[in-house]
């Protein structure tokens, strides 16, 4: 492995703590998949045993799990690069790279077999479909070759909500795949705006994140963009007639919010070369702005399909 | 005598005995969270054939 910028911790190799292995799973990503496949859950139609339901969206966590997991052994090199990563168990020579490698292999595999017992093949389908999704064609494949990695990459984070609907109905419908639609739209403004106040790791590690390609002014324009096209399909589950009133609503006034927040990030002001001048003030708030968005619209979705019924 | 401080590869022993024996109770969680998932699920299995 090429020498991070980083070093680890020397004489610790092999011997992280069990908070370690909880690390690899990368926790806060888990806990939106388990939210978005929580609401798919609730939302389908027909009934599911609670423990069974409790079982799937657990499925879906260790399954989305694994995947951080091998994303992070694939990624070590870059992830000593990088500040933000500099800190993870593998770059910081706690977890050896082998033994992440077999944990994550371990669980994709197990979480998928308990689905497909628990549930049905085609949540268990989708749930391999998502975890292959994220390590082979996002992180083995895009990640480091294009700078429209996140757009193509970002269906991975959607599969969750149709995992949830599969799981209760054996099938999928218009509606969940309107909700992939809704997140696979949402990543490129969320995590270009990120990418926005990182750009230096992403160019450090050698990732070509659009602001790294094509300059902090062009993500700008990216970022509106893709949040103009978020706005159209967030209301198309309302325009559609597959959700009411409550959820239409909230999808209009939370994605004019959100359109706001890409408006401020356009005009931010900068120097001749692009750079902002305010600390990337506006990315960071559109950043923030853009978790509470989708957290919001499927808490929305979630209590409109329940009043429905 | 007692009063010297614990030499340094001591130390080091100490702390990964405390590592291991976290992994090992992680381990041991897991497990019986498993066992114990599975077991719930043959018997809401078992209620449906029923």
């Amino acid at each position: 492995m090429e020498a991070g910028v980083f070093p680890p911790v020397v004489g610790q190799v092999g011997e992280g703590e069990w908070r370690d292995f909880v690390a690899l799973l990368k926790p806060r990503v888990v806990s939106l998949v388990v939210f978005t496949g929580a609401i798919g859950v609730l939302i389908a139609p027909g009934h599911i045993n609670p423990i069974v339901a409790f079982i799937a969206i657990l499925c879906i966590a260790i399954g989305a799990g694994a995947a951080g997991c091998l994303n992070m052994w694939w990624e070590r090199d870059i992830d000593a690069k990088m500040h933000r990563t500099a800190s993870r168990p593998i770059p910081q020579g706690r977890i050896d790279p082998n033994q992440a490698l077999g944990f994550g292999v371990l669980l994709a595999a197990m979480s998928v077999i308990l689905l497909a017992l628990a549930t049905n093949v085609v949540a268990a389908g989708l749930l391999i479909a998502s975890i292959l999704f994220y390590v082979v064609i996002y992180t083995m494949w895009l990640k480091r070759r294009t700078a429209q990695n996140i757009v193509i990459g970002g269906a991975a984070g959607a599969f969750p909500v149709l995992i949830g609907w599969a799981a209760v109905t054996g099938s999928v419908a218009p509606l969940p795949i309107l909700l992939f639609a809704l997140v696979f739209a949402w990543t490129p403004p969320h995590f270009w705006a990120l990418s926005l106040y990182a750009c230096q790791d992403y160019a450090r590690a050698g990732v070509p994140m659009l602001p790294v390609v094509a300059g902090a002014r062009s993500t700008r324009r990216h970022v509106f963009g893709y949040t103009l096209l978020l706005g159209v399909v967030a209301v198309l589950p309302w325009a559609l007639g597959l959700a009411g009133a409550i959820y239409g609503v909230t999808a209009a006034v939370m994605s004019a919010g959100f359109l706001l927040c890409s408006a401020r990030v356009v005009l931010d002001r900068t120097d001749s070369a692009g750079v902002s001048l305010t600390n990337d003030a506006a990315a960071r708030a559109a950043f923030r702005f853009s978790l509470v968005y989708l957290a919001v619209l499927f808490v929305a979705i979630g209590i409109d399909r329940v009043v429905a019924r | 005598m007692s009063d010297f401080p614990p030499r340094p590869d001591a130390v080091a022993a100490l702390e990964m005995r405390r590592r291991q024996r976290g992994r090992n109770v992680a381990l041991l969680v897991a497990l019986g969270g498993l066992a114990a998932l599975f077991f719930a699920l043959t018997i809401v299995k078992m209620g449906h054939l029923g």
